[in-house]
């Protein structure tokens, strides 16, 4: 049964409904009530977990590693400045193949302050070695949380995986959210049986350093790990699905089956660019919207097979690429159609960054052409283009 | 005259956590404060390290120094990864995941990881009441990297980073007190100890084990490589600088502080200063000048003793 909540509320709820043993976490906002529920669930007695109020992102997740490593199952959620602040640490922890759990609640990072949604947080961390999912409204938040510790606890993965949410537009925002029964999540989600452990009875070494003749072997075994993650993902998916009646798919379409045109994007905006999708079809006009649901690793041929007959893309990014020639994600689309050989007109838009409100209009614009004379900034030899900029 | 046996701390005196075929440089202090300490930690113990000489000598991948479960994550938080662990094991044991058990989480750094980068860290972990021994392998310098300064590197000292010229004595600031600073956590127990002075640092070792709560250890690990002293003369040098009061052995047992051993008369600095390279630039005015400092200092220290 549905019930309306906040979303952040609800993911804390995830987070107890997979019986975390450990938290730790500091505060920061948007993702503030995260952990302030988590705390009350734990103070309450209503979860058996240890939650540690650490004086930093850094040593949140630093104990993360530490007690990931000694074997409890472990979650800790930020936004923003406090991802830069455990980026160092975000490398270890999938290095070290420490199965932890975060919600990155998104945010625009300083400078200016901002403390609104966008993405220049997660995309400043895409390449840290995580599985990165991310969510369109606050059921996925819920689904996505309990489906990430089994993904990251499988043993063919052994890899921290963060769940994205929208900052605000998202994370603050009530919804109908149906919370799956304790005995269904335990159904699902077995306990965590970690393959080695800290512990005096079967002493390890974690965490060695590697000469130049070890390092690129062990940064390759990462790598195909995270490849190979993939269908353990799509397998967790499918099963969610089975069990929760609720399917997920890495790449998630809609309305690409008669569209020559369709939008890409992550999160929560593509509920908007949807709305767009369906005013543009009361008007017979046809347009798709591509969602990456899992961003890390990239699932290439799922895109490749919904975009292999297209004619246009546009893909919408929430983060100014700084110096770059393109955003993040269409750097990463438009190598993939080069190297598949396909010729596609692709643009590249930047919306909502730092909170800016991005409404369904846009991206009839966009559809239409005419967002380049209303309302978007084409940036001097660069490829993309800026929705919304004041003169 | 106090029995001076191993025995007394140890059950088990024969075995060794830190095993041979490590990289310490010749007369390395720092490796032997491990090594003893961990004889009094004994086999139930996980060592949490920062980065620094001691992780680099011990586990160039595939290999191991360690026969205690061992992890590294990065420079400035070993006391908030072992924060992590001591949390972990509590909810495991009390959920019966794993066995109950005294296990202690040890943590290293060097000064540079203690008194610099990691302070934050450690701080918050003192704070939170975590039960675990941080244990400060004070250098005096960021050694593993080419001795550059840290801030705990003494007054007129000579690093890479500090050199002697024309317009500078060398490291131009005096010694951070950390030992004060893990006191001001109000912590169960804080000590300052050797590889010098073995029983002592047992003694110490013992007692930061036992604690109920977080306790601090700050070991003066004389590093020959560094101070540009012979390599057989590091136990001479841990001496000289507890004699003179550059380094006095104390505890602080619930805010009660206690000298351990005295060195009184104490001998002049000038000793311990002759000698080692890195002070080698220093005229006999500056010389004079540090004296002064570490008299007022044992005097200081003398007198929070007898405020018991």
């Amino acid at each position: 049964m549905k019930k309306g909540i906040e979303v952040s509320i609800a993911a804390s709820i995830a987070a107890k409904l997979a019986r975390v043993e450990v938290i730790a976490a500091y505060p920061i906002t948007p993702q503030t009530h995260i952990v302030e529920h988590l705390s009350e669930i734990v103070a309450n007695g209503e979860l058996d977990a240890v939650y540690i109020n650490v004086e930093s992102e850094h040593s949140a997740m630093s104990a993360c590693c530490g007690s990931s490593a000694a074997g409890a199952r472990t979650f800790t959620s930020t936004s923003a400045q406090g991802l830069e602040l455990m980026h160092e640490i975000l490398f270890i922890a999938s290095g070290m193949r420490l199965p932890i759990v975060m919600a990155t609640v998104n945010r625009a990072l300083s400078s200016p302050l901002s403390i609104w949604g966008d993405h220049s947080d997660v995309m400043a961390a895409r390449d840290s070695g995580w599985i990165m999912l991310f969510c369109e409204n606050g059921q996925e938040v819920v689904d996505m949380i309990i489906m990430a510790f089994r993904i990251a606890e499988d043993r063919g993965v052994l890899l921290p995986v963060m769940v994205n949410l929208d900052g605000f537009s998202l994370s603050h925002v009530i919804e109908p959210i149906e919370l799956p029964s304790q005995m269904m999540v335990d159904k699902f989600l077995p306990p965590y049986n970690p393959l080695y452990t800290l512990h005096p009875n079967k002493p390890v070494t974690m965490g060695a350093y590697a000469m130049p003749e070890l390092y690129t072997e062990a940064k390759y075994a990462q790598e195909m790990a995270i490849i190979n993650s993939k269908e353990v993902i799509k397998k967790a998916m499918d099963e969610f699905g089975k069990q929760f009646a609720r399917q997920y798919k890495p790449v998630e379409t809609y309305n690409t089956d008669n569209a020559d045109f369709v939008f890409i994007a992550l999160g929560s905006i593509g509920e908007n660019i949807k709305t767009a999708i369906d005013e543009l079809k009361e008007g017979g006009k046809n347009a798709g919207l591509v969602q990456l649901r899992l961003f890390r690793p990239f699932p290439s041929d799922e895109l490749l097979s919904v975009l292999k007959d297209k004619k246009r893309i546009a893909v919408i990014e929430r983060v100014m690429p700084a110096g770059a020639a393109n955003g993040p994600l269409y750097q990463e689309i438009a190598s993939l159609m080069c190297v598949h050989n396909m010729n596609v007109q692709m643009d590249n838009y930047i919306v909502g960054l730092g909170g800016r409100d991005v409404l369904p209009e846009s991206f009839t614009d966009i559809f239409n052409g005419t967002a380049h004379e209303e309302s978007t900034v084409p940036v001097r030899d660069k490829n993309f283009k800026v929705i919304g900029v004041r003169g | 005259m106090r029995q001076k046996s191993i025995e007394l701390y140890t059950d088990n005196p024969e075995e060794e956590f830190a095993v041979s075929g490590h990289r310490a440089c010749q007369g390395c202090a720092e490796i032997l404060a491990v090594r003893l300490a961990l004889k009094v930690f004994g086999k139930n113990t996980i060592i949490v390290m920062a980065t620094g000489c001691m992780e680099i000598i011990s586990t160039p991948l595939p290999t191991t120094n360690w026969t205690l479960p061992w992890i590294h994550v990065a420079f400035e938080n070993a006391a908030a990864v072992a924060s992590g662990i001591e949390g972990a094991l509590r909810i495991l044991m009390e959920k019966n995941k794993i066995p109950r058990e005294d296990i202690r989480v040890v943590a290293m750094a060097g000064d540079g990881g203690t008194s610099d980068i990691g302070l934050q860290a450690l701080s918050g972990a003192l704070e939170r009441g975590h039960k675990f021994t941080y244990m400060c392998l004070d250098n005096e310098a960021y050694m593993n990297t080419g001795i550059q300064r840290s801030s705990a590197t003494p007054y007129g000292a000579s690093t890479t980073t500090s050199p002697p010229g024309k317009k500078s004595i060398g490291q131009a600031t005096w010694k951070k007190d950390m030992a004060k600073i893990a006191v001001a956590h109000n912590i169960p127990y804080v000590a300052t100890a050797c590889p010098s002075y073995p029983f002592d640092l047992f003694s110490k070792v013992k007692k930061a084990r036992m604690a109920e709560g977080p306790s601090y250890l700050h070991i003066l690990s004389v590093c020959p490589t560094g101070w540009r002293i012979p390599t057989d003369l590091a136990i001479e040098y841990g001496k000289l600088a507890v004699r003179t009061g550059v380094f006095p052995l104390y505890e602080v047992e619930n805010g009660q502080y206690k000298i351990t051993h005295s060195p009184e008369p104490l001998k002049s600095v000038k000793e311990y200063i002759k000698g080692q390279g890195r002070f080698k630039h220093l005229n006999d005015e500056q010389i004079a000048k540090i004296q002064e400092r570490v008299t007022k200092e044992w005097a200081n220290l003398k007198s929070r003793c007898e405020l018991k």
